[in-house]
């Protein structure tokens, strides 16, 4: 158990919106282990990133607000650390990369300025130190005639190369947790490749832990060793990869992988979830997943299922499971 | 079902590249660079390619949306590329748009009835409570209620703007439709109901369809055949059954080889290709492939490919296919 390198527990964060309260993030707990890839998986508006910008406390507050719950890194509670502190941790102990690499590079600064940044910061290193040591990031994640280019601005790199970029520069002090926030959405598929390659490898030489979040269970199928299960901001499922597509157990896992198009030559009908993401403004009592649901019981609209426990590591929020409801406790798939 | 109900023949769309005060020609971006198919009527033509490789060009050009620069389009065998405004209006009806993005396809100042029945409007249908009867038939088709009409688009979500997009498509009674990138937005499992919605639809009402999207895994769904385009040409053309199981151009095989599949236990040999696309400012002279290629050989970088019927139905242009 002292494997755990970071431990989410309760985590609670509401947005103030013109509105009313969003209920973004609702009280999910998970753990991350040492050299593991983490893989955060669900649709838009589940509260992933939420919850990945909130290990960094990186939420803009307002509207974002974290309720409650605990976030432990090492010895600190990563939510109730002092700012000195936590900018000791953040880019130097756990670094983030995001979604869309144009904005988050600024315009106005060379690459290998923007890299070296942090090497100045944490590790105290001069400027030409630092930008050999940028140099050796970039050619690290496969930036071909580094040398020329480390003095290029972002607007002169394709999509992919800032990428890498972002990537570099989430590496340059040797983190121990990388936090990758759907960092290949915005790119095309022969690209997407290249980058998933570059994590993989990661991994395997620098054994760092990854919690990657994503959307396509595709990409999560190749690269996750573990898989949280997010829906309307709560957690309804976690399990190893082979857990969850093997043996899907909540109505929404079972949906969403069940939903999928696939390359195939049958040109038959999908089976859809059928409705619509419920508003976090006002979600539904019990369960968030229950108007979807097609095997929901009478308590389910007033009752929040809690987590159960399917085989071994694998947990489940759902009233199905419950050793209440079904005897065996796994819901064939 | 062979009939050809659209045909495209050496289709080129550029772009003028200006620059100074007298807005001097510099250069094209070719987007779409000579490109020849059918469609027939009732099947499902998928288009896929990565950003940047003219695919949406391509369907605007078809729908004459965009002038095109040189080539022909015939609909039901007649050459409608010289055709002007008031030919092309009474055209309008057959062919029809799908938009990738329906939250601004949509006016967010009028009502999704009025959106729906503008068209009617347009096209002629004036008696008021004939237009409402539709709208409401027409919103029923696409798994929404008639009392919608009266809502405003940012009462919807993505997937039921969506179906707004395709109601609104329908509302001239449309042969051809291009859909461009129409699932893209959405999540995955409002996805599915969109997919499904127009392929029922495609079976009901005998639609074609021209389907635009870089995500191999939703063309692979629906399409009846596959078209795979690079850097403005099409560069592998089969029924989808033989490109994906007899792919023959070393694109297509990266692509389909690149697709992540959510399955953790297959293990596949991946071909990651090297680079990225190229300008369409400057394309590579010869294949514009061969900078990528991992078969490439001395030819390619000289002597532009043909796209060839090397079986019956499977084209493909590429000087080593296989």
């Amino acid at each position: 158990m002292d494997n755990t390198i970071l431990k989410v527990k309760d985590l609670k964060v509401h947005f103030f919106t013109r509105h009313g309260v969003v209920k973004a993030v609702d009280g999910d707990s998970f753990d991350m282990r040492r050299g593991e890839s983490l893989c955060l998986v669900g649709e838009s508006g589940c509260g992933k990133t939420t919850v990945a910008l909130s290990v960094l406390r990186l939420l803009d507050s307002p509207p974002g607000k974290i309720m409650g719950g605990e976030i432990l890194y090492g010895g600190d509670d990563l939510l109730k650390c002092p700012d000195d502190r936590l900018r000791q941790i953040r880019g130097n102990k756990i670094a983030m990369i995001f979604q869309d690499p144009q904005s988050s590079l600024n315009p106005v600064f060379t690459v290998g300025d923007q890299i070296a940044e942090q090497l100045k910061l944490h590790l105290k290193l001069g400027h030409r130190e630092a930008m050999e040591k940028s140099l050796r990031l970039m050619e690290q994640v496969g930036i071909p005639r580094a040398a020329e280019r480390i003095n290029d601005y972002p607007h002169q790199f394709s999509g992919g190369m800032r990428q890498r970029v972002m990537i570099a520069a989430a590496l340059s002090c040797n983190p121990e947790i990388l936090i990758a926030d759907e960092p290949t959405t915005a790119l095309d598929t022969t690209v997407k490749a290249q980058i998933m390659d570059i994590f993989r490898d990661l991994k395997r030489e620098k054994n760092m832990s990854i919690l990657f979040i994503t959307h396509d269970m595709g990409t999560v199928a190749g690269f996750a060793d573990r898989i949280v299960v997010m829906y309307g901001g709560r957690i309804v499922e976690t399990g190893s990869a082979l857990d969850i597509f093997d043996h899907p157990t909540h109505p929404y896992t079972r949906g969403l992988l069940n939903c999928l198009p696939s390359v195939s030559a049958i040109r038959d009908r999908l089976t859809p979830i059928p409705g619509a993401i419920p508003s976090l403004i006002n979600p539904p009592k019990g369960c968030v997943f229950d108007p979807r649901c097609e095997c929901r019981l009478p308590l389910c609209a007033t009752v929040r299922p809690e987590e159960v426990v399917a085989s071994g590591d694998h947990t489940v929020a759902c009233h199905q499971c419950a050793p209440s409801v079904v005897g065996e406790g796994h819901k064939p798939s | 079902m062979d009939r050809k109900l659209v045909e495209v023949k050496g289709l080129k769309k550029y772009y003028p590249v200006t620059a100074g005060l007298l807005s001097r020609h510099i250069a094209d971006v070719k987007a779409v660079d000579g490109v020849s198919f059918h469609i027939a009527e009732g099947e499902t033509l998928g288009l896929v390619g990565e950003s940047g490789c003219g695919k949406s060009t391509l369907g605007r050009t078809m729908l004459r949306l965009e002038e095109p620069t040189s080539g022909s389009i015939c609909y039901r065998g007649e050459d409608i590329t010289g055709w002007d405004r008031k030919e092309l209006k009474a055209l309008r009806k057959e062919m029809q748009m799908i938009f990738q993005d329906p939250q601004s396809s949509l006016d967010p100042r009028m009502t999704i009835g009025d959106s729906i029945g503008e068209a009617l409007l347009v096209h002629g249908m004036k008696n008021e409570r004939e237009r409402l009867e539709l709208v409401a038939q027409l919103l029923k088709q696409v798994g929404l209620e008639p009392e919608h009409a009266d809502r405003y688009p940012h009462e919807f979500s993505g997937g039921q703007k969506q179906r707004i997009g395709i109601a609104r498509a329908l509302a001239v009674n449309p042969k051809l439709i291009v859909a461009d990138e129409p699932v893209s937005a959405l999540d995955v499992s409002v996805q599915a109901q969109i997919l499904n919605l127009m392929m029922d639809l495609q079976h009901s009402l005998g639609l074609a369809f021209l389907f635009i999207a870089h995500d191999l895994a939703v063309i692979g769904h629906v399409s009846n055949r596959i078209a795979v385009m690079y850097l403005g040409q099409i560069v592998e053309m089969a029924d989808k059954a033989e490109l994906l199981c007899h792919p023959l151009h070393p694109y297509t095989e990266a692509l389909l080889s690149a697709v992540p599949v959510p399955d953790p236990h297959l293990e596949r040999k991946r071909i990651v290709l090297q680079g990225e696309v190229p300008s369409p400012l400057k394309p590579p002279p010869g294949c514009r492939f061969h900078t990528r290629c991992p078969r490439g050989s001395k030819g390619c970088s000289e002597a532009e490919p043909e796209l060839a019927e090397l079986k019956p139905g499977h084209f493909v242009a590429c000087h080593e296919p296989g």
